[in-house]
């Protein structure tokens, strides 16, 4: 037999997208500024710590695992939230500085910054007359 | 050839996959139904002791959210203010999909909850409504003698 199982990298295979898994689709906002972007995901029921977010090469990807406290003996009734993840996934453009992206969870809102590379900065160009 | 194409009846499944997302909740819906979609997305549960409703509104002021129950219905509402700094010259808005502005939900609940005993509490930006059932409705053992 040819087939060689290779030892997965577990912190991989716990990613959703790496299992397969279908996940809820955070909604977002998006707003630029001359400085960076602002990203606003809301994740309910997903505590800080369950938080994942993730910048590789030019994609960031964010991710959230939801802790209800449910009581022991229920049984849904109606359900219009039916997964428990979140995750998507976005493409940075070359002006951002992935090094420098600050994020911050507060009651199932995250927000992440992502700065502008310095030399993205907005200058003034001065108009020379001739 | 056409049945070829399709083997299978494709209007009727879809008619089939519309009843099954419309039937997510079985037996016959109540007069004021359950809302769909709308915001905050609601998961109700019940449990021999409680009925548990759980409203996923992130980012509220819990001062601010309004849970009412009233002969056996109950009402959240509230408002979502917008963060996001108003549109000017300085930055663009690319993507807008978060709800923002006055939200009410409605749902009835069954007879047997005790009006007096409700509990909210709001974790994570999930507002979690616990109303317990009356006495009489829980489920006993008789013993024989």
């Amino acid at each position: 037999m040819s087939t060689v199982t290779t030892p997965r990298d577990e912190s991989q295979s716990h990613t959703p997208a790496a299992r397969n898994e279908a996940t809820l689709l955070p909604s977002v906002n998006v707003i630029e500024d001359a400085a960076g972007i602002t990203l606003y995901a809301d994740m309910p029921g997903v505590p800080k710590d369950r938080v994942t977010l993730r910048v590789e090469d030019d994609q960031l990807s964010i991710e959230g695992e939801m802790q209800l406290a449910l009581p022991p003996d229920m049984q849904p009734l109606h359900a219009e939230v039916q997964r428990a993840r979140y995750h998507r996934a976005f493409t940075l453009s070359k002006e951002l500085d992935a090094d420098q992206v600050s994020a911050e969870m507060n009651q199932g809102v995250l927000r992440v910054r992502i700065p502008k590379a310095a030399h993205a900065q907005p200058r003034r160009v001065q108009v020379q007359v001739a | 050839m056409y049945r070829t194409i399709f083997p299978r009846d494709l209007f009727a499944e879809f008619d089939r996959l519309q009843r099954e997302f419309s039937g997510l909740l079985d037996g016959t819906p109540s007069i004021r139904g359950l809302g769909r979609g709308g915001y905050p997305a609601l998961n109700v549960g019940t449990s021999p002791t409680s009925i548990d409703v759980f409203a996923f509104a992130p980012g509220i002021d819990p001062a601010a959210i309004e849970v009412n129950l009233e002969r056996g219905v109950l009402t959240l509402a509230g408002e979502r203010k917008a963060d996001a700094p108003p549109a000017d010259a300085k930055t663009t808005v690319h993507l807008d999909e978060r709800f923002a502005g006055r939200f009410r939900r409605v749902l009835s609940l069954p007879d047997d909850i005790d009006p007096e005993s409700v509990a909210a509490t709001y974790t994570d930006g999930v507002l979690h409504v616990a109303i317990r059932r009356r006495e009489a409705a829980q489920p006993r053992r008789i013993a024989v003698q």
